[in-house]
């Protein structure tokens, strides 16, 4: 057990929902989540489809500990070929909406075709139907979820939808759940848009009893939470200062991406960083942020829940940003912040709310705003064109942009096609700081070496969710490495590509990993599931799954060529901080990456490691 | 000594993990909507909080029950639903204020929390001491400390 083994297949061309058994066999190679939807990703998918088109399939899917009392047990992903990097796309998401796909008795939900008219999937139990949506259509992520819960007049319905973004095909548009959680990376919602599926409406009240060994699981579910707790990152860190607390932390060591990647320290970080949104304003005397709070079966809690500035010029007349809401998590902060030069936090938090209201990446629109705000010093760009002045640090045109970029107006619709895209439209592709056409996150790979590389190599695109060796390079997790080196990176970021791709699949937060490693969840998949689940066999399953994405990509077009960084962090180094005169030594690692993973020089598994592998 | 649930919604974080221990323990599956103790979600305030039966002394469900389904445990001084006398009329959950009595259409009869016999399943799970189990006499003693202690400092 462990799975409902259970599928829903969703044709939305011609509007039937159909029932039929989980491949088991495959959930004992790919055990769940990232790696079986994957799986039955490739296996039915062509790798050169048109990302937007119906013949692109979406995958909403849990993992076998997802709606368990297993800490973090409440992760799903949404699985596709993503429009912003024609790679595979797999984007994963807290809150409470994976857990309610289990209750409702389903692990996953793949949706194929194309809706001739916008519609939305309810599912309440085994009874799924997709209904009209012609109502909802234009709508926000967040009257979405009102009007669903009211029409069904069900307010415990978990809903996951796209806003105007994921409807007017912004690249980067993601899917949104209970409010403020997103599927975020990667353009999930452009994809979910391109279907006319505005939302999936979940109401599960069977249950889920499929635990192999109850009594064993209860056991080691509650001991292994214990190491949580007691854990300074995950039991004291995350909870009070949430994700945040990295940015005075990534700042001082050098490694803060700012102004479009051309400085790696932000003289304005401590305006934006986690003590900020704890500290009382001067305006109305309240701090930002209210409280922390946790995604279904967290014991972490590293969720914000804030409330912007009333007075602040981008809310000012406009009451319905008052209330408590989804606050600034690190990534946001930096992309919104200092990427582009901005240190007003209530401008961060505007943006940030735009974001998850209309379903938008702030990463990516974070970044992009970077690119444009450079070309804009550059010239290339003009306030006639923009339609506001936009030099670094404008924190009006950071709001003003978020705002036309998730509804599609103006030069919005530009910004909406990725920093990519709009830096080659402009003559100037070398400015965009991507890999794969996807914005990089929040740490600069001349201060964290091993970083490149996980941008560099990510199945995803620039990601840092795919082998976070910030947790080795910088804190010490589980063994301390140098930043400033290249050296033994390329073992380490296979060792953390491999591990993730088995917390990914297994419906854990990656979160978790602060703490634990693969031998502390070992032990509670194994209580879960049916079948062998030993270290020796979690180790395969984890590098199977990352070398099954990397033939789905190499069969989709991309080469050794797409695994590379921008010219500007190979030849421009580090103007200050501790990787001062540093680039990234991405040309030296590479290769020895490649090796490691028992690839060709071209990035190509060879025969004997697919034959290993068993794929 | 008699104990009471306590709750604390500045603690809550929403985890639901209290939910899955109610409704495992209960129902022997892990199920958020058939738990007796709910966490409600106030999005517009930011807070989350916790909430169930509060054991009322002079239980309103308990004596508006026509088929006497509805017991003292003098024990823990919980009042607990009699699975096999239950008729389904629902009329506690009329009676009760607080509508911590619920009907269960699945079954034909109502639940409520019964305090795991003296031993709550909810408190256990609880990560952040949201949800704890005190003497029954004071409830408020953790609330009372709290004032007093600012009191101490305070100039009156």
């Amino acid at each position: 057990m462990g799975w409902t083994r259970k599928v829903l297949r969703v044709d939305l061309t011609k509007g039937t929902c159909k029932s039929e058994p989980l491949n088991m066999k495959w959930a004992d190679e790919y055990l769940g989540q990232r790696g079986l939807a994957t799986k039955y990703f490739c296996a039915e998918v062509d790798p050169k489809v048109d990302p937007l088109s119906p013949a692109n399939k979406m995958i909403m899917t849990t993992g076998p500990l997802t709606g368990t009392i297993a800490s973090t047990g409440g992760r799903y992903s949404v699985v596709t070929k993503g429009p912003l990097t024609g790679a595979i796309a797999c984007s994963n998401s807290g809150g409470y909406f994976g857990a309610e796909m289990k209750f409702a008795g389903w692990d996953m939900i793949i949706f194929e075709g194309k809706a001739p008219k916008p519609v939305y999937l309810y599912v309440e139990n085994d009874n799924a139907q997709l209904l009209d949506a012609s109502g909802l259509w234009g709508k926000s992520t967040w009257d979405t979820e009102e009007i669903i819960k009211k029409t069904h007049q069900d307010p415990q319905i978990r809903v996951s939808s796209i806003g105007r973004a994921g409807e007017n095909g912004v690249l980067f548009a993601c899917v949104v759940n209970d409010l403020h959680r997103a599927a975020g990376r990667s353009g999930v919602g452009a994809v979910m848009g391109s279907k006319n599926l505005k939302a999936v409406a979940l109401r599960g009240t069977k249950g889920f009893s499929g635990i192999r060994n109850i009594k064993e699981f209860m056991r080691t579910t509650a001991e292994k939470k214990k190491v949580l707790a007691d854990h300074p990152v995950t039991g004291q860190g995350l909870p009070k200062y949430g994700t945040q607390v990295l940015m005075n932390v990534i700042n001082e060591i050098g490694a803060l991406p700012t102004r479009n990647h051309r400085d790696v320290q932000f003289e304005g970080a401590g305006k934006i960083s986690a003590e900020a949104m704890a500290e009382k304003r001067s305006s109305d005397g309240k701090p930002q942020l209210i409280t922390n709070a946790a995604c279904f079966g967290c014991t972490i809690a590293c969720g914000r829940i804030a409330q912007i500035d009333k007075n602040h010029f981008s809310v000012v007349n406009s009451p319905k940003y008052w209330g408590a809401s989804g606050g600034l998590e690190y990534e946001a902060a930096w992309a919104l912040g200092a990427a582009n030069g901005v240190s007003d936090l209530e401008a961060l938090q505007f943006a940030n709310l735009i974001c998850n209201e209309e379903g938008m990446d702030p990463i990516s629109f974070g970044a992009t705003i970077g690119a444009v705000m450079e070309l804009y010093e550059m010239g290339v760009l003009t306030k006639e064109q923009i339609g506001i002045e936009s030099p670094f640090g404008s924190a009006q045109a950071l709001c003003e942009l978020a705002k036309k970029t998730a509804m599609g107006e103006g030069f919005g619709k530009e910004i909406g096609t990725g920093s990519k895209r709009l830096c080659t439209k402009y003559g100037h592709p070398d400015l965009s700081m991507t890999v794969k056409g996807q914005e990089f996150p929040a740490y600069d790979s001349r201060g964290i070496q091993g970083m490149g590389l996980t941008y560099a190599t990510s199945n995803r695109g620039a990601c840092h969710l795919r082998s976070y060796t910030v947790a080795s390079e910088v804190l010490g997790i589980p063994v301390k490495t140098d930043p400033l080196t290249t050296d033994g990176k390329p073992a380490l970021v296979k060792a953390f590509q491999d591990a993730t791709a088995v917390f990914d699949s297994s419906g854990l937060c990656v979160f978790t990993s602060f703490a634990w490693t693969l031998a502390d969840v070992q032990p509670q998949l194994q209580a879960a599931c049916d079948g062998d689940w030993s270290m020796e066999k979690l180790n395969l399953v984890g590098e199977r799954i990352w070398n099954m994405e990397k033939q789905f990509n190499l069969a989709a077009g991309l080469t050794r060529k797409d695994d590379d960084l921008p010219k500007r962090l190979k030849t421009e180094p580090a103007k200050t901080g501790p990787a001062k005169g540093l680039v990234n030594g991405i040309d030296k690692m590479l290769p020895e990456y490649y090796e490691v993973r028992g690839w060709n020089q071209d990035g190509v598994p060879t025969p004997q490691t697919l034959q290993r592998l068993g794929l | 000594m008699m104990k009471s649930l306590y709750l604390d919604p500045l603690k809550c974080t929403g985890c639901l993990q209290c939910e899955m221990a109610c409704s495992l323990e209960h129902t022997g599956a892990i199920n958020p909507s058939k738990s007796r103790i709910k966490v409600f979600a106030f999005e517009h305030e930011g807070r989350k909080v916790p909430y169930t039966c509060t054991q009322c002394a002079e239980a309103w469900c308990m004596a508006a029950c026509p088929v006497d389904a509805i017991q003292l445990d003098p024990a823990t001084g919980a009042k607990v639903v009699l699975e096999a006398t239950c008729v389904g009329c629902k009329v506690c959950t009329i009676a009760c204020p607080f509508g911590t009595i619920n009907y269960m259409a699945d079954v034909g009869k109502v639940q409520k929390c019964d305090l795991c016999g003296g031993d709550p399943e909810c408190v256990k799970a609880c990560p952040t001491g949201a949800i704890t189990y005190v003497d029954a006499d004071w409830t408020g003693l953790d609330r009372m400390r709290q004032w007093a202690g600012k009191a101490n400092t305070a100039v009156l």
